[in-house]
């Protein structure tokens, strides 16, 4: 086999080699999403997070501006400290909510931001002062089955 | 009679010992043969035209069965997962379901298995001939070393075209995804993608599944190398030897598969 053909044919292989790596970051993985460029972060409290996973994303407005970067145990409260970047180009009022929800039925949980109207904004390091924490269904429905139950001792 | 029974039994225990003996002999003659590969690969890599042909042979000349193989089960999953998703009313994740499955295990195992059976058999029959027909000696004689010459090139290649085989493998297999999903069943094409950036993840699927097959590279190759090496000079010793890589590649793939996944994947 002649050397340059020989050069030519596995110079053309590592370049189709990378050429699919470059498709399946860029097409298959995007790159860009996930990670903002610029990012500040924020922290919040909860008394029982659910199912939240670190990289779950936080939507307000049904629109990603962040991602859960860390989760925690607090064992003087007793609570569940989430830390969370948002997009620097995000700036929210003082008095945002923060709650833990779910996509569809069964799908993954996230964080929704409802904005306030506090003239502050929350800086880099602040905590949210008002969260909601996740709904348990098992909770939700023993205590259905509880109420029902009253019901028909109280009918009889 | 009794004495019959416990000289059996004697004889069994014995059978067992030299079978992990040997077991344990051979693998620390690989181990030792590995260490010496990358002790001589500085020397080997002076003449970088001898990897180059290697990875020409081994890489290249493996694209037709990876593209082909990689289409064919992209396309596939494809249509059992759309099968399977739309009863749930969920069939946009098709993208999700078919990259991801090619990216963390489909892609890396697959290919490496097919490269096992398509490169490492041919270099194991290739090193067992030379060693068959006294070539290896013969550049012992002349001062080549043979292991520099000969082992440490094929090893090399197989290394490295192993991770670019595999990246393509996935690349085509969500390419047949798409054209069976997308193209042919109709999902929604906007969704197919955008899910399918939205789950899959660079780092934890993509450059997970790319370490994933460099090492498989490396046993592969080295599997293939020492069989080689190793061989029973005579035609049913190569033979046994080629069989011996298949079936010793296939298993050190599938069993690294599990330990590499359960490192990487763990609590997710």
């Amino acid at each position: 086999m002649n050397r340059k053909l020989l050069d030519l044919w596995v110079g053309f292989f590592v370049a189709v080699g990378f050429a699919a790596v470059l498709f399946l970051a860029l097409r298959v993985g995007n790159v860009s999403s996930g990670n903002f460029a610029e990012t500040y972060r924020l922290t919040a409290r909860f008394d029982n997070i659910g199912g939240l996973k670190v990289r779950g994303p936080v939507k307000s407005a049904g629109v990603v501006v962040g991602r859960v970067a860390e989760i925690r145990f607090d064992p003087q409260s007793y609570e569940a400290l989430v830390t969370v970047t948002i997009d620097e180009r995000y700036k929210f009022p003082k008095d945002t909510f923060a709650s833990i929800l779910t996509a569809g039925l069964l799908g993954e949980q996230y964080i929704g931001l409802d904005a306030g109207g506090d003239d502050k904004m929350l800086q880099a390091g602040d905590t949210f002062a008002k969260t909601q924490s996740a709904v348990v269904l098992e909770k939700l429905i023993g205590q259905f089955m509880f109420n029902k139950a009253s019901e028909n001792l109280e009918s009889k | 009679m009794r004495s019959g029974t416990f000289s059996c039994a004697i004889e069994l225990v014995r059978a067992l010992g030299r079978r992990v003996n040997d077991a344990l002999q051979t693998l620390g003659f690989a181990s030792r043969f590995f260490v010496t590969i990358l002790a001589y690969s500085g020397q080997s890599f002076r003449r970088l035209h001898l990897t180059i042909r290697e990875i020409y042979f081994s890489g290249f000349q493996s694209l037709v069965i990876i593209l082909v193989s990689g289409l064919f089960i992209g396309m596939v999953l494809g249509m059992q997962g759309y099968e399977t998703l739309q009863r749930y009313g969920s069939s946009e994740a098709l993208g999700v379901l078919v990259a991801l499955s090619l990216t963390r295990e489909l892609g890396p195992v697959v290919s490496a298995l097919l490269f096992a059976s398509r490169a490492g058999s041919s270099i194991t029959a290739e090193i067992g001939l030379m060693k068959a027909t006294e070539q290896l000696t013969a550049m012992d004689m002349m001062a080549v070393n043979p292991i520099a010459r000969v082992v440490a090139p094929r090893f090399w290649g197989g290394v490295v075209s192993m991770p670019l085989l595999a990246a393509l493998f996935s690349a085509i297999g969500v390419f047949g995804g798409y054209l069976v999903g997308v193209v042919l069943i109709g999902v929604d094409e906007g969704a197919f993608w955008s899910q399918m950036q939205g789950s899959v993840d660079f780092h934890l699927d993509i450059v997970n599944g790319i370490v994933k097959s460099f090492v498989f590279g490396v046993a592969v190759s080295l599997i293939a190398v020492f069989e080689g090496y190793d061989a029973v000079p005579t035609a049913e010793g190569v033979s046994a030897s080629i069989k011996r890589t298949v079936v010793y590649s296939a298993l050190a793939i599938l069993a690294l598969d599990l330990v590499l996944t359960s490192f990487m994947f763990r609590g997710i």
